[in-house]
């Protein structure tokens, strides 16, 4: 068994939901999406498998409902609302984005579901929280990470440019976080007492306090960061860390040498690279070496020698970025001790032989089309109680007969 | 002791924010967390303890505002584990203790006798829960990272970007807040299958995978159709990846360094817009449909951003919210944090008391619970703090035994 196995999850069907029960169907949970007839309209998004679009070829639907199954039921219609009271008798957790006042006017808002299974632990993830009106508002992904701070912190020096928002859903992803680490609590909690609850989830004060710096900065001395390219918005304007690597692509220096051994690490690769010669602050490098005990960081930029010592730090890795790839950047330093990477694409990092030597390439079989696809892993290793993807995301209605007919009641 | 997870005790280890917010997650929802730290470099381990940001003048390994900020409501001990003594006592917790988490270097534990093998010996059905960049197996596994690197190796870094520009990345460690989101899911989940059946095990969490799983479609783009998201240009992230939006972008306002995001999702937003902003060119048959607009984006972003130019960005996104239009004002962090009714009101921002540091506000957690809501009272333990308590309630030390081991550098 798994983590899950055997714990009944229904999710209504909503693109800002999606991701948190695909995070407990992959670890074993039994998720029942609920879609109303025709249904979501997330089914309809690109991209397309070969690029074409049709049924069942959305591969965003693919990826956000892996191990669930499938089940249409119009909640708007007297008898989809007896069927869903039936299944809420059966279910362990419901997991929605419904619009604030929508279960309610249905008659099947928590004190009702309650009546019907007193332990049901009911998670509602909206924009704003439940109380706020706000959430009734329209909302996408970009308009709630401007809203809530990351986007204040991530683009360029230049702030001309405009501040940027980052791929893949991350303001959805980071609300599903929290309503699984919220389900799973509260599943303690009803392991221990048999009580099930209610949970408001706020996908804005999710991303509030996903901001580090950008939050603590005011909470604890009224500071403003400012963003910088490619690095940590701070209060202050601070050293590059992105280097343009000799393949075209960009690496991360990370923290560049800040002991005598990493100085003498890079000076000896420097070396064996045959560029010493080109730079010319390599003297200082040596320095680096040869220094005795532990730098004061804190005279950077105060004290003349230590301030080249650490100037020849970062000169001598974009020199030697601008002689290799970024891959052999990233290994170079990493053999010497240093923590840089490559600034990977996602198929590249994808196609890495760590993450394929690890396993993370995960097979999914999809029977229907007689193939088997590739798709991203299990994201924690729990040998004892394995994530796995158990099938390819559901057709619509594709389960609504096995599911409603194991039932216990009369037939549907 | 109250709350939802009041019957669990972590033996601690973690530090910065990749650990650390993990167990600080479950310390608000009354799990009985205990630091373990270093007497002699004085929990430096953590290097966030003595850094900034701080209140005041003061200094020092107590201070540090976001080492308080990702350890509330956590008990902390000091243990001497050079010492065969200290290696000891710290058994005895183990033996009393349903997790131990760390996000050392793939190993470090296992150096110091506490590998999950010998964590077995002194408690058969311990949780074990390492979090690391690149996971306890595979070519990297001896890598160092932080944040800005595991966002780097794992593409998120690249995905966030302007056209013709370098990475802008995430201004932040992103993967740090949500490693740790994925050690807490982990570290609930192993104990959900420890209840249901009584067995522990070692989980092994790798930042850069987690990482990975957060792009989704456009790996299986990759996968399925073979289309890289390297092309000839960057993406550029501020537009709509899935579904096709336009216009869908962050538009400058009136002041310095204001913006403004606005997205239509489909043409009824559009012509919503277009009646806020009435304007001919919103009426423009050749952008009627969000076909026609996808495809003639950087026109149309010229044409909104002259738009946008000039007004409040506050004023703007209340018009556009009010004709339906998705909108939202680039907020800094002085106006969502004091002056922003959803986080104030959600009660966000909690107050805390640090023993040195005094009261302080601290990031509370998004949620609520109708039962067993989460509480931050505590601030973060100062440097053994509580370890003549915590050895006297779990071990039965007296004021006496705990002087006596601190006489011999023990803690």
């Amino acid at each position: 068994m798994t983590a899950l196995t055997g714990i009944r999850v229904l999710e209504l069907a909503n693109e800002r939901i999606a991701f948190a029960g695909k995070l407990m169907a992959d670890m074993g949970a039994d998720v029942i999406l609920i879609e109303p007839p025709g249904g979501d309209p997330s089914r309809t998004y690109p991209p397309f498998l070969d690029d074409e679009p049709g049924d069942d070829r959305s591969l965003y639907w693919w990826h956000y409902h892996t191990s669930k199954r499938g089940i249409v039921l119009d909640l708007d219609d007297e008898s989809g609302r007896a069927t869903f009271e039936r299944l809420v008798a059966s279910a362990d957790v419901l997991l929605e984005s419904e619009p604030t006042e929508r279960l309610a006017s249905l008659g099947l808002d928590y004190p009702r579901l309650r009546e019907i299974r007193p332990d049901l632990i009911h998670v509602s993830m909206t924009p704003f929280g439940r109380d706020d009106p706000k959430s009734d508002r329209p909302a996408t992904d970009l308009t709630l990470l401007a809203g809530s701070g990351p986007v204040w912190n991530c683009g360029y020096d230049d702030h001309t440019l405009p501040p940027v928002r980052g791929l893949g859903n991350q303001g959805y992803n980071t609300g599903c976080h929290f309503a699984v680490m919220s389900a799973l609590t509260a599943l303690l909690h009803r392991i221990a007492s048999g009580e099930g609850q209610f949970i408001d989830v706020s996908m804005h004060a999710a991303a509030n306090v996903t901001t580090e710096a950008g939050s603590y900065a005011w909470l604890v001395n009224g500071t403003i960061v400012q963003r910088q390219t490619g690095r940590h918005a701070a209060p202050v304007p601070t050293g590059e860390t992105q280097v343009l690597c000799a393949d075209g692509r960009y690496a991360n220096t990370g923290v560049p040498p800040r002991t005598p051994r990493e100085f003498a690490s890079l000076h000896a690769w420097l070396t064996e690279l045959g560029l010493e010669d080109e730079l010319p602050e390599a003297v200082f490098l040596e320095m680096g070496a040869q220094w005795e005990g532990p730098f004061n960081l804190s005279l950077i930029g105060k004290d003349d020698l230590i301030t080249a010592i650490f100037g020849a730090g970062r000169e001598a890795m974009k020199l030697i970025a601008s002689r290799v790839t970024a891959y052999d950047f990233f290994l170079g330093c990493q053999r010497v001790g240093l923590p840089a990477g490559a600034i990977y694409a996602p198929e590249e990092a994808y196609e890495d032989e760590h993450f394929k030597a690890r396993g993370f390439q995960a097979e999914v079989r999809h029977e229907d089309l007689g193939r088997t696809f590739r798709y991203p892993g299990a994201p924690y290793r729990l040998p004892a109680s394995p994530w796995r993807i158990s099938r390819r995301a559901p057709k619509l209605g594709e389960h609504t007969e096995e599911v409603l007919g194991a039932l216990p009641g009369e037939g549907h | 002791m109250s709350g939802a997870l009041a019957k669990y005790r972590i033996c601690d280890f973690t530090g910065q924010l990749a650990g650390a917010g993990a167990t600080k997650w479950l310390a608000s929802f009354g799990a009985e967390v205990i630091r373990i730290e270093d007497p002699v470099r004085e929990g430096r381990w953590d290097i966030l303890r003595g850094m900034d940001p701080f209140v005041d003048e003061r200094r020092g390994i107590d201070l540090g505002g976001a080492f308080n900020n990702h350890n509330t409501e956590k008990y902390g001990i000091t243990l001497n584990l050079r010492t065969q003594r200290a290696r000891e006592i710290l058994a005895e917790i183990i033996a009393q203790s349903d997790a131990v988490t760390e996000n050392f270097a793939a190993g470090v534990l296992e150096q110091w006798g506490f590998g999950y093998e010998a964590l077995k010996r002194i408690k058969p059905d311990i949780v074990y829960v390492s979090n690391s960049g690149f996971g306890h197996t595979g070519p990297y596994r001896r890598f160092k990272t932080w944040g800005p690197i595991v966002q780097a190796v794992s593409g998120l870094t690249f995905t966030s970007a302007l056209p013709d520009q370098p990475p802008a990345g995430w201004g932040y460690s992103y993967m740090d807040h949500t490693g740790a989101y994925y050690m807490a899911m982990a570290l609930l989940l192993a104990l959900i299958h420890r209840e249901r059946t009584g067995e522990g095990q070692w989980v092994d969490l790798a930042c850069t995978e987690a990482a990975l799983t957060l792009h989704g479609p456009a790996l299986l783009d990759w996968t399925v159709n073979g289309r890289p998201t390297r092309r000839t240009t960057q993406p550029s992230s501020n537009r709509s990846q899935w579904p096709p939006m336009a216009p869908h972008g962050i538009y400058p306002c009136a002041g310095d360094d204001q913006w403004i995001a606005i997205a239509c999702r489909n043409d009824a937003e559009w012509q919503a817009l277009g009646e806020v902003a009435g304007t001919a060119w919103c009426s423009d048959p050749a952008w009627a449909t969000t076909a026609a607009r996808v495809a003639d984006q950087d026109r149309l972003d010229a044409r909104v951003a002259g738009w946008t130019a000039g007004q409040d960005k506050f004023e703007l996104a209340e018009s556009l919210l009010r004709a339906g239009v998705p909108a939202a004002a680039v907020q800094r962090p002085d106006e969502r944090i004091d002056r922003d009714p959803s986080t104030e009101g959600f009660g966000l921002w909690p107050t805390v008391t640090h023993t040195a540091i005094g009261e302080v506000r601290v990031d509370g957690q998004p949620v609520h619970f109708s039962r067993t809501d989460w509480q931050m009272r505590r601030g973060a333990p100062c440097l053994g703090e509580h370890t003549e308590e915590v050895l006297g309630r779990l071990l039965g030390y007296t004021a006496d035994d705990v002087a006596a081991l601190r006489e011999e550098g023990v803690v």
